[in-house]
């Protein structure tokens, strides 16, 4: 297979060779593996960005309730706080619809898993936040999407995209190298520039346990959703100015491995460790587990 | 090395909020709307163990379960209400707790009676990501994962039936991907779940149904 990867190396001298962008060598390679033809694949991608606009536009629009009844408005508290914001209007809009979409996925309203649907806010919210500002096409957006998946192929095949498995460095920190590599991409980074891009968003989240109260996807998943769309427009910003990450992107993915083998089971999705465990994280999971 | 697809990172569309313990569960009742062969449920009863007994309510683990009993797939935004639908069409639904130790923590059983009385039962597990494998039905033990178009067949467990099956198949172009056979005892009743590459058409279940005597009850999932 022409177009194969396993490696950050691997996919920035594929794209290098040929002189192709991540996303372009992302399809096709795709289409080696997928019956499906260019057009079917765009398609698919296509549909997973409209689920993705229209999960933000729900959670700005209506209040959403969440199965513990805890968050749910967070998003248009933020959107309405917006003009105000100390890290400026386009950044809090941005963090907004992160908070949008996993209040949507908390309260059992439809996303896209991206890559898990604990971190489904990261991706959508920086790349179709961001082209309100850059004027990206919807072609440009399935590219887009296209890029951030060959990130989120490399770091599952190499560490992991799993909270059980990694902890939440595993999946907001995939989500927001994703959204990183990809946002980068789209403002005209090289590959490598983009890589360097999801290396330092994946670098600041290091070691982020997995520490949801009463075991659901709520607390702190939303807010960290959040913090890593935020990660991410910062990193595509270094990138993009020319910052490069002095780990390169394939060490960061192995050193990710490694911290998420150290972490006790407990920091790992079980809900019996961080916050958790906490006072008001146990009187949460008590409330809950009786009235279920 | 797994080959992974892009749409394994950027996918599935589903509703939330866990692939494990919303979206897997929703696949695990699919597998029990597809036993039922076109009947109406009647009467549902899930049984949650482990985390599924744990987390479920808050992952919303028995809404998900009965949608997919009713025939909702997992991207399907009324998941949430599947407790309505159900009782719009006055099917029973209970929910309980099991006690005893799994296996597997994400497990569920489904006991469905149908309007015309008759019953079965489905364990299944979720084993992340979405991913489930169905590990019991009627009472025995089975082993697939519905990745694959997959043909379930209960038969008398006498020679040649698998042959005479497989023939059909080969026939019929399809080819076979994985296939096991479990039984309760020696000439007792069997199973035999064969997943294949191709959906196999209702003609060509037809055809087995015709062709090959013994076999008590089939269908595709």
């Amino acid at each position: 297979m022409k177009y194969a990867f396993s490696t950050g190396a691997e996919l920035v001298r594929l794209c290098e060779n040929e002189k192709l962008t991540i996303a372009e060598v992302m399809i096709r390679h795709q289409l080696e593996i997928d019956e499906r033809t260019r057009e079917e694949l765009e398609n698919e991608m296509f549909d997973n960005l409209m689920t993705m606009q229209r999960s933000i536009r729900i959670g700005f629009e209506e209040n959403q309730e969440t199965m513990t009844g805890n968050a749910g408005d967070n998003a248009e508290k933020l959107l309405a706080f917006a003009e105000r914001s100390n890290m400026g209007y386009d950044m809090a809009r941005i963090c907004a619809a992160a908070l949008a979409v996993t209040e949507v996925n908390a309260s059992m309203g439809k996303i896209v898993a991206a890559p898990t649907a604990g971190a489904s806010g990261v991706l959508p919210a920086v790349l179709v936040m961001c082209s309100e500002k850059r004027g990206f096409t919807d072609k440009d957006l399935v590219n887009g999407l296209f890029a951030a998946g060959a990130v989120g192929i490399i770091i599952a095949k190499n560490a992991s995209i799993s909270g059980a498995a990694g902890g939440c460095q595993a999946e907001v920190g995939s989500a927001s190298a994703m959204a990183a590599a990809a946002l980068a991409e789209l403002c005209g980074a090289s590959p490598r520039a983009a890589l360097d891009a999801a290396a330092i968003a994946l670098k600041n989240i290091l070691g982020l346990v997995c520490d949801p109260v009463a075991g659901l996807v709520e607390c702190p998943c939303i807010k960290r959703n959040a913090m890593g769309a935020a990660n991410a427009v910062l990193c595509a910003d270094m990138a993009l100015a020319g910052i490069t990450s002095i780990i390169p992107f394939d060490e960061v993915v192995s050193a990710m491995r490694s911290v998420g083998r150290m972490m006790s089971s407990d920091l790992r999705e079980t809900a019996k460790g961080g916050l958790a465990v906490t006072p008001t994280g146990l009187e949460i999971a008590r409330r809950i587990h009786i009235d279920g | 090395m797994k080959e992974f697809s892009v749409f394994d990172i950027i996918g599935p569309r589903m509703v939330g909020p866990s692939s494990s313990h919303t979206a897997g569960a929703v696949k695990i009742g699919l597998v029990a709307h597809r036993l039922l062969n076109g009947e109406r449920p009647k009467e549902v009863l899930l049984t949650l163990y482990g985390s599924f007994a744990e987390t479920g309510f808050g992952h919303g683990t028995d809404r998900a379960l009965l949608a997919g009993v009713l025939g909702v797939a997992p991207d399907d935004s009324r998941v949430r209400f599947s407790l309505l639908l159900a009782k719009s069409e006055n099917i029973t639904v209970e929910v309980k707790k099991g006690g005893e130790e799994m296996d597997h923590p994400n497990t569920a059983r489904i006991f469905v009676r149908t309007e015309n009385g008759r019953t079965f039962t489905v364990v299944g597990r979720s084993v992340g990501g979405g991913n489930i494998e169905i590990v019991e039905i009627n009472d025995m033990e089975v082993s697939f994962t519905g990745d694959y178009p997959t043909l379930i067949a209960f038969y008398a467990d006498v020679p040649g039936i698998i042959s005479k099956v497989t023939a059909i198949l080969a026939f019929e172009g399809i080819n076979v991907a994985f296939m096991k056979v479990f039984r309760s005892a020696k000439r007792s009743d069997a199973c035999m779940v064969i997943e294949t590459d191709a959906q196999v058409p209702k003609s060509c279940l037809s055809l087995i149904r015709n062709e090959v005597d013994g076999i008590e009850e089939m269908c595709t999932i």
